[in-house]
Parts: C-alpha cells; structure tokens; sequence
C-alpha cells in the first residue's frame, strides 16, 4: 500500500500538486484521472522518487520515499515498476536485450537463463516473434508491451502507468488494459494508471481518483464516481461520454 | 541596471556550469569504483572513442607536423638554424600540438557524439528508466566512458606524436633538403623526456575534461529535439575553448 500525504510540487512558481492526499490499496487497479496538465505524471513520478516534492510525505513499507537517498530509492525501484508514456526502451538494443538488461543487472543468471526469461516475458505479453526487432522497428503498441515485459522483469509489487493508451486505437487500448488486468491477476501486482480515457477506467478500475487544481478531489469505484455530485466530475463524465 | 542584470545572470550561470560539471566528474569518478564494474561497456567506449578516432588522428597530425616543419623553416632559414628544424617541430608536437589536435579531434568525432546520445537519451526518457530499474545513469553511462577517454586519449596523441614528426621529417629530408641525420640528431638532443610526459600528462587531462562536458550536456539536455541540438553545440564550444584555455594553463605549469 501507498500513502500519499499533503503532496505539494511547484515548477518556476506554478504550484502544480497543492496537497495531494491518496492511499493506493494493494492488488487493485486506480485509475489517476484529470485534465491535461493537471500534474497526473508529476504525482507518478513522485512515487518513484523520479521528482522531490516540496513538502508532503509519500509512505511505502513504513518509509517516506521523499526521504530516501539515491542509494535507497533504487531498493524501492525494484518493488515499483513505471511503464513510461513512449516506453523508453534502449534504442540502442533490441526488444530480447531491453528485457533481459534489468535480469542482468540485478540476478545472478546465466544468459541462457536471462534468455528464457526474457523470452517467457515476452510470450506473456505477446510479442515474443518480435524479439529481435529494435524499438524503431516497433510500433507504438508492441513498444508499450515491451516496455511491460522489460518493467515485469524485476518482479515489481506496484506498476506505475503513465498513460499506457495514448496513442492507440480503441482495439489496442482494450488490449492493452485487458493485458494491464491480467498480467495484475497473474503477477498480484497493484497497478496505478494514469488516463484521460474515462471509458476505460470505468471497464478496468477498481478505483477511480479524479485529480483537480492540485488535489485529488475524489476517489471511489466506478460506481461511486458515476455517481458523483461534485461539479466538474459531472463535467467530466458529460464529455468523455458524448 | 539592465546590463549588470543580465551580467550578473550569465556570471551566475557560468559558475553554476562550472559546479556542475566538476560535481558530475567527481560522481563519474567515484561510481566507477563501486560495482558493479563495467568492463565491456570500458572497452566499447574504449573503441568508439580510440579505435574509430585514430585514422582521423592520423591525417590532422601528419598534416600539421608537415605545414608546421614548412613554416619553422622559413623563421629559421632566416637566421641560418635549419638544422635544429627536426627539434623544433618535436618539441612543438610533444608539448603542444599532439594533445591539443587529439583533445579536438577526438570533440569532434566522439565528444559531440556521446552528447548527442545521452541527449536523445534524455529527451526519451531513457536515462529515467535507468533510474527506474534501480540503475546508477551517471555509473553506468558515464563511468566507463570518463575511464576510456583517460585511457585512451594519451594512446592517440602518443600516435598523433609520432605521425607528426614523421611529416616534419619528410618535409625536412625530402622538400627542404635537410640532412636527415642531422635533423634526427638535433630532434634527440632537444627534445627530452620530460616533453613527452607533459603532452600525455596533458592528454589525461583533456581526456577526462572532454568526456565530462560533453556528457554533462548531454545528460542534463532538455527541450525535445531542439534542446539536443543545443547541448550538443554547447559541449562542443565548451569543451574546446576549454581545452585551449587550460593547455594555456599547464603549459605555464609545465615549464
């Protein structure tokens, strides 16, 4: 579990998080939801200690992830994967070598080892013949399912997603979320994603929070926010649905 | 008050420059004695930086030790000193020319390079995702490449040395008819030991400045494509005025 207490981040004196105040439950899928530019990627990459806030707290095993130095942020790195919005996989490898580097920077392992690993990882997300490829071969898709396979590698407890649909088509945005879905079911992960798409966070979510003018205004499950009085949730919804 | 202003921010930037790019030498430095240790990632670095810089290497300092045995001839022919041609051009080569042409070389085809990849890096959210899968970025990027410029930057200015004199001598023996045991033994009398270390001294130096720069820029590049482009001219302006005004610096050092 993650708890996130009164969160607050300014860039060039624009207060982006004014408070932020979230407990991300174990082995459920939250769905961050929000305008454009409302900070939904800033508050993700606090999670990980990729941002310091200025003040707040973010609490995980009973340790303040803004406290930790470098050297102790990497051993809560292990336990928290982040699938970035374009995947950042290493241009300079291919799809095999992407997933095997963290296997072979943090286990022990022979490279036939790392190799059926990579391989098994790549087969769970479908794109094991694509093994050999580089990223510039893929398409935006196969590089989002790469970059899972590569973030499952370290066996993380919590995956973060940075807007893992953007970009795709409605068919693979369901893939996408329906691999998010099982591969949570599979691996016992908890998965905190990040979307405009309000169609989808109402089918995959177990939760919903709606982040507004530097706060999380409200949270619930799907049900309970399509049930919301607050204005612009309503508002929201009335958009996303037309 | 406008003047001052802008005096005063880019005083600050320059000095916030020069802190940063010594912290980020220091973490290169000292990462690379922490494992896990990198050796294939040293000797890749090691042949993108050496091997593949060496014909260029080659070409500049033969050509430079040829044009600069051509010039000294035309001052010493003026004083009737031809014969210690073979000497100057070496002492020329081994203090000055060699690391310096090697140090800008080496900017050139590596250094701009390496700025550009970690600036691509950057702006593609790479050097995180490093950070993400709980790797050291400045350890694993720039450790062993800071190693293989030290390494490797004293190996080719020792070669740009020698090719150098090798072109003064073919000037002097074949084009300006000197005679060549006389050149050779005036290049032995002049030139000691202690004018060849400078020069490697030198290039240790430069071999760990440039890198440094040019990866600093790089790594800390923001601004989409536009920005790598920027960092890219910034390493390269840095680095090489910066090699020129320090081997000003150990020069007067040296000697």
């Amino acid at each position: 579990m993650i708890t996130i207490k009164e969160l607050k981040k300014s860039f060039n004196g624009f207060e982006v998080l004014k408070g932020v105040n979230l407990i991300i439950p174990e082995n459920k899928v939250i769905f961050i939801m929000g305008q454009s530019g409302t900070g939904k990627s800033v508050l993700l990459k606090h999670i990980v200690g990729l941002l310091k806030p200025d003040s707040g707290e973010i609490w995980f095993e009973n340790k303040d992830i803004t406290k930790l130095s470098e050297k102790e942020l990497q051993k809560v790195r292990r336990k928290i994967g982040f699938l970035f919005q374009e995947g950042a996989l290493f241009d300079s490898m291919t799809v095999k070598e992407n997933v095997m580097f963290p296997l072979k920077e943090h286990f022990k392992m022979s490279k036939a080892e790392m190799e059926k690993v990579a391989e098994e990882l790549l087969s769970v997300v479908d794109l094991l013949p694509a093994k050999d490829k580089y990223p510039s071969e893929l398409s935006g898709g196969m590089k989002k399912r790469a970059a899972l396979a590569r973030t499952l590698a370290l066996k993380p407890q919590i995956v973060l997603f940075d807007e893992p649909t953007t970009g795709l088509d409605p068919i693979l945005q369901v893939s996408i979320l329906e691999l998010i879905k099982n591969l949570k079911e599979k691996y016992n992960l908890t998965c905190v994603i990040v979307s405009h798409d309000l169609s989808l966070a109402f089918k995959f979510a177990d939760y919903i929070a709606f982040l507004h003018g530097g706060i999380i205004i409200e949270i619930g499950t799907p049900e309970e926010i399509k049930a919301s009085t607050n204005e612009f949730i309503k508002k929201f919804i009335e958009s996303a649905l037309l | 008050m406008n003047f001052f202003s802008l005096l005063g921010r880019g005083f600050l930037k320059i000095l916030s420059d020069c802190g940063g790019i010594f912290l980020f030498f220091l973490k290169s430095l000292i990462y690379s004695f922490s494992p896990p240790y990198r050796f294939r990632l040293l000797i890749k670095h090691m042949e993108f930086i050496g091997v593949k810089s060496w014909l260029v290497v080659i070409l500049t300092s033969l050509f430079s030790g040829m044009v600069t045995a051509y010039q000294v001839n035309i001052a010493l022919s003026k004083v009737g000193s031809q014969s210690i041609l073979g000497g100057v051009v070496a002492l020329t080569l081994t203090r000055e020319l060699g690391p310096v042409l090697t140090a800008v070389v080496v900017i050139a085809r590596a250094g701009s390079a390496i700025s550009a990849e970690l600036g691509s890096m950057r702006i593609t959210e790479q050097i995180d995702a490093l950070k993400i899968m709980a790797v050291n970025p400045i350890q694993y990027l720039m450790s062993p490449r800071l190693w293989a410029a030290i390494l490797v930057l004293p190996l080719l200015t020792a070669i740009a040395d020698l090719v150098g004199i090798a072109g003064g001598y073919f000037i002097g023996t074949f084009l300006l008819n000197i005679d060549p045991g006389l050149l050779t033994a005036r290049m032995i009398d002049m030139v000691e030991l202690k004018d060849i270390m400078s020069g490697i001294v030198k290039s240790i130096f430069f071999g760990a400045y440039l890198v440094t720069v040019c990866g600093y820029k790089g790594f800390y590049a923001s601004g989409g494509a536009e920005g790598v482009g920027k960092a890219t001219t910034e390493a390269v302006v840095i680095s090489t005025v910066g090699i020129l005004v320090s081997d000003y610096i150990l020069t007067t050092i040296f000697f």
